[in-house]
């Protein structure tokens, strides 16, 4: 039978989860392996080095360079307040006359002190930072110093495009159906600390309402362009998101403009409604593309947990499918036909393509690079 | 090294890219070197294969299946046990295997410079050219405080640096400063996270020694001559040559696979060839064509996420490599929108959009990179996005390939009133001879004729310009093969790697719609003669077929020049393409598009409709 491999994106109801939650540096973990954590839990912590100063001492004193180790008070590596003496003249004549005498504008470290350029660079206290579950689950496996994986049985969606970072909260439905430009004024303090379903699409009033009553994400179909704009204050250039500081979460499931929310996936989100939910808009298209993700962990057995082969969704005749592209973007879709040959069509390019119905019976083709899939026969 | 054809009968040539590895295979037939056959797999350098080689063997296997086939010999093969076989031994093996990789995001640079404009542009030019993507630009003067310079070092982790500052026997403490700096950053490699990072030391020479003092501790220095040992002078090659040491010596060596895959790369007598770095093998291929054919060569390479241009010009055949990094047709395809502004994209586009519509649309193309416009409508936008992402790289390439800046000119009389300054660009649209494309939007444009009229529209090239397209990107591959065998490198680049269009002729300076602007002559191989007076503002295209000359008059009105000499009649051959020849008499310097809406769209539709761009239904 005629199959393919096609680009889709997860949605499903049950799914093995792994993570890995590692430190930028390497640091301590504070889980052991087989315990069992919430997703607000701290799993690994480190300090990142300070923040370093340059700061001119020579020209604060007003000597040269060379001249400095004379009057210089501290070496490297010592710990210094801000009331550490960095260094002192002896002022007019060697009798204390005008005396200059310089602190140190930060606590923290010397890192270095140069006789060439009369600079001395200061470190500020270590940083700490602190990596969370993310996911209720149970740790089965640590990497010594580096951090943890985690795994867990969840309700699974992949986003096609976010912005903000990590956060936890309940689900909330608010559209009654995927098709909702969802208004504003059902946003209010019941939705304080939620994940918000929105349906079709949702407007930077809402999105702004939404953020004063302290909603910690949106879940919405599409978003309009100038809208995140406004929300980020600049364009996006290139899809790299998810360091965004805005005050919630955005995780758009289709995409740019008002676009559907696949029922499917509306469906699932409604059956876990009240749910504690876990989700990030990071965002990375290119090599190693990252996108956001939806995790409602479900209850399972330790035992129930084992690696599973990753498989690529496979098109062929009765595969549902969803186009991602003009003409006819959003809508889904049954494949009947996989031709072989290549077929033009209507822009001239030669592509591979294939042949689908819709609900209604209406016949299409349409290029394979063009639809992802939601569902599989098999 | 240098090989004959005696010893090199059938090479296999990789080129390891983000997403894919290309091979061809490359063969002695009948006298001549042959590109014969191509295939291509999927990268494999990230999890889960971890492997570089895998998606070689992959690339390599489709090869052997497809010369079986050609050749109708089943015992051909290149591999045995999942490794070349050098040399050749009749039907089995390779006399030799080379590669370039840009694979993990290529080489990542970052580079520091004690005056932007001077040392700073001096250091970048030179990892640039040794094909290095540059992150950033440190300068002394660069207007950002040391603290913001440290952090922003700190964060970058870029696979090398590279240090410049100061002309020999000058001051040493603004380079000092910066050392200072990058000891602050305490800066960590990208990949590996056990070893140090390299730094290479390029500037004043006098200062070496505190620059070791400041840096020794912190990271792997290297210390190389002076990029810029007087202020006239740029020694460009022994920091390039330390880059590419330093390529295969660390960043490499830490790509999975790596290892193994710089063994693999040798010549018939098992002597290793060094994998290069993608860009840097193109401008390999680039210069040695300028200087065989003693021509001004420009390339482009248009890609979902960047865009890169290379150029050689002057006498000097100076190389000139830019990347534009955030100009691409996917992954990037909303900065070029940021970058151009819309009406710069809508100039191109003859219907009506609405804005927010189109705005969504190049949205959905960057988190859908994949996608295939499949309406008329949507490719015409795209192809008007390419074209300004062209035009913004070109600018920028202009930008950066210049005269050293900050040098003291002495002029005569003669140029005493002329606006050349130091620093002025090299890149002469007028003397440049052959304008090559790649990169998808050009290379599978459904029409030739597309790919022709977007790089005219994009690059307007001036006076007689011959126009092709490097359809698979075989320059990478080529510009590797040139270490050990320039015969076939050159060879293969003029009968398979290029995919001639035609010539573009346009006469520059400034005219008025519809009156006279240059009267064409052209005498065509079967006979026929084209003969007309065209207007100014206006397009024609003459078909004349690849490996085909024609000879023409050409004769300029209204102050129009046709060559550098400010020539107003030429007599010349024209080669023919693919598209054949373009007629360009919309003028340069400036380029003339109208700017009412009602006009302009009238007149693009004129012109795709003499460039035969698209069909009928969306010009009416």
């Amino acid at each position: 039978m005629a199959q393919a491999y096609s680009a889709g994106l997860t949605v499903t109801e049950s799914i093995f989860l792994k993570k890995e939650r590692l430190l930028p540096l390497k640091g301590s973990v504070l889980v052991k392996k087989g315990d069992k954590v919430k997703a607000e839990d701290v799993v690994a912590e480190t300090l990142l080095p300070g923040k370093v100063v340059p700061f001119n001492l020579a020209n604060k004193l007003g000597v040269t360079p060379a001249q400095l180790a004379t009057f210089i008070k501290v070496e490297p590596g010592q710990q210094i307040t801000k009331k550490t003496v960095l260094a002192e003249n002896k002022g007019l004549f060697g009798l204390g006359i005008l005396k200059n005498t310089v602190h140190s504008p930060v606590d923290g470290e010397v890192e270095s002190i140069s006789a060439v350029t009369g600079q001395v660079l200061l470190r500020e206290p270590r940083i700490p930072v602190q990596v969370k579950a993310f996911l209720d689950g149970v740790v089965t496996e640590v990497i010594p110093e580096e951090g943890v994986v985690i795994e867990n049985k969840s309700a699974y969606i992949q986003g096609i495009f976010g912005v903000g970072d990590e956060t936890v909260g309940e689900l909330k439905m608010l559209a009654t159906s995927p098709h909702e430009d969802l208004d504003i004024n059902k946003i209010d303090e019941s939705c304080r600390d939620k994940v918000i379903v929105a349906g079709a699409f949702v407007r930077f009033e809402v999105i702004d309402a939404a953020r004063k009553h302290g909603v910690k994400a949106i879940i919405t179909g599409g978003i309009d362009d100038q809208d995140i704009k406004k929300l980020l204050g600049y364009d996006i250039g290139v899809a790299i998101t998810g360091h965004e500081k805005i005050g919630l979460t955005i995780v758009c499931t289709e995409g740019f403009g008002k676009i559907d929310m696949a029922q499917k996936t509306f469906d699932l989100l409604k059956r876990f409604d009240g749910k504690k939910t876990s989700i990030h808009g990071r965002t990375q298209i290119r090599a190693g593309v990252i996108r956001p993700e939806i995790v409602i962990p479900l209850d399972f057995e330790e035992t129930e947990l084992q690696s599973q082969e990753e498989s690529l969704p496979v098109l062929e005749p009765g595969t549902l499918i969803r186009v991602i592209r003009q003409p006819h973007f959003g809508q889904i879709a049954k494949v009947t036909g996989l031709p072989e040959q290549l077929t033009k069509v209507q822009s001239e390019t030669l592509v591979r393509i294939l042949e689908a119905e819709f609900e209604d019976g209406t016949k299409i083709s349409l290029p394979r690079a063009n639809v992802e899939v939601i569902a599989s026969t098999t | 090294m240098q090989y004959d054809e005696k010893r090199l009968t059938r090479i296999v040539a990789t080129d390891c890219g983000s997403t894919t590895t290309k091979a061809i295979l490359i063969e002695w037939v009948d006298g001549e070197y042959r590109q014969t056959i191509r295939g291509e797999a999927p990268t494999t350098v990230e999890a889960p294969l971890n492997d570089v080689t895998k998606g070689v063997i992959n690339a390599t296997q489709e090869l052997e299946e497809l010369a079986r086939l050609k050749y109708n010999n089943p015992n051909i093969k290149f591999m045995e046990n999942g490794e070349f076989v050098i040399p050749r031994q009749g039907d089995v093996g390779v006399d030799a295997y080379v590669s370039t990789s840009s694979a993990g995001g290529g080489l990542q640079m970052m580079v520091t410079g004690v005056v932007a404009s001077m040392t700073g542009e001096s250091a970048e030019r030179a990892a640039l050219g040794a094909g290095a993507i540059v992150m950033d630009l440190i300068a002394s003067n660069d207007k950002r405080m040391n603290h913001e310079k440290i952090e922003r070092i700190r964060q970058l982790r870029p696979d090398m640096i590279l240090m410049a500052g100061g002309e020999d026997g000058g001051t040493v403490k603004h380079v000092v400063e910066m050392a200072e700096l990058v000891s602050g950053a305490d800066p960590r490699p990208r990949l590996g996270a056990g070893y140090k990072l390299p730094v290479i030391y390029a500037g004043n020479k006098e200062a070496q020694e505190n620059i070791k003092e400041t840096l020794k501790d912190k990271v792997e220095l290297i210390m190389t001559d002076n990029i810029r040992p007087k202020l006239e002078t740029e020694n460009l090659g022994p920091a390039r040559d330390k880059i590419h040491d330093l390529f295969m010596e660390h960043v490499m060596q830490q790509a999975p696979g790596y290892d193994k895959l710089m063994k693999w790369t040798m010549g018939p007598d098992h002597k290793n060839v060094p994998i290069m770095p993608t860009p840097a093998a193109v401008g390999n291929i680039m210069q040695t064509i300028a200087k065989d054919e003693s021509i001004e060569v420009m390339g482009v390479d248009i890609g979902g996420a960047t865009t890169d241009v290379f150029s050689v010009f002057t006498e000097e055949f100076v190389f000139n490599r830019t990347v534009s990094a955030n100009l691409g047709m996917s992954y990037s395809i909303s900065n070029v929108l940021a970058s151009a502004g819309l009406e710069n994209i809508m100039r191109w586009v003859p219907f009506d959009i609405n804005e927010s519509e189109l705005r969504n649309m190049i949205k959905n193309k960057m988190i859908r990179p994949t996608t295939i416009p499949s309406l008329l409508e949507e490719l015409v936008l795209e192809q008007a996005i390419a074209k300004e992402a062209l035009r913004l790289a070109l600018e920028q390439h202009k930008q950066f390939a210049s005269s050293l800046k900050g040098m003291q000119r002495q002029r005569d009389i003669s140029e005493a009133f002329s606006q050349s300054t130091s620093g002025a660009t090299i890149v002469d649209m007028m003397t440049l001879d052959l304008l090559v494309g790649s990169g998808g939007v050009l290379s599978h444009a459904p029409r030739r004729n597309q790919t022709a009229m977007m790089l005219i529209d994009a690059f307007l090239p001036e006076g007689i310009t011959r126009l092709a397209v490097d359809s698979i990107f075989m320059m990478p591959h080529l510009g590797v093969l040139s270490e050990i065998s320039t015969k076939a490198a050159t060879e293969v680049f003029r009968k398979d790697c290029m995919v001639y269009l035609g010539s573009c002729v346009a006469p520059v300076g400034r005219g008025k719609i519809g009156k006279k602007a240059l009267h064409a002559k052209i005498e065509l191989p079967d006979g026929k003669v084209f003969e007309e007076e065209i207007p100014y503002g206006e397009v024609r295209l003459i078909p004349l077929g690849v490996g085909e000359v024609a000879k023409a008059t050409l004769k300029t009105s209204g102050g129009l020049i046709l060559d550098e000499e400010k020539n107003k009649e030429l007599h010349i051959d024209l080669h023919g393409g693919v598209v054949g020849i373009v007629l360009d008499t919309r003028g340069r310097r400036p380029f003339g598009i109208p700017t009412e809406k009602q006009q302009r769209i009238e007149y693009l539709k004129k012109w795709m409709r003499e460039f035969d761009a698209y069909p009928e239904t969306i010009l009416v």
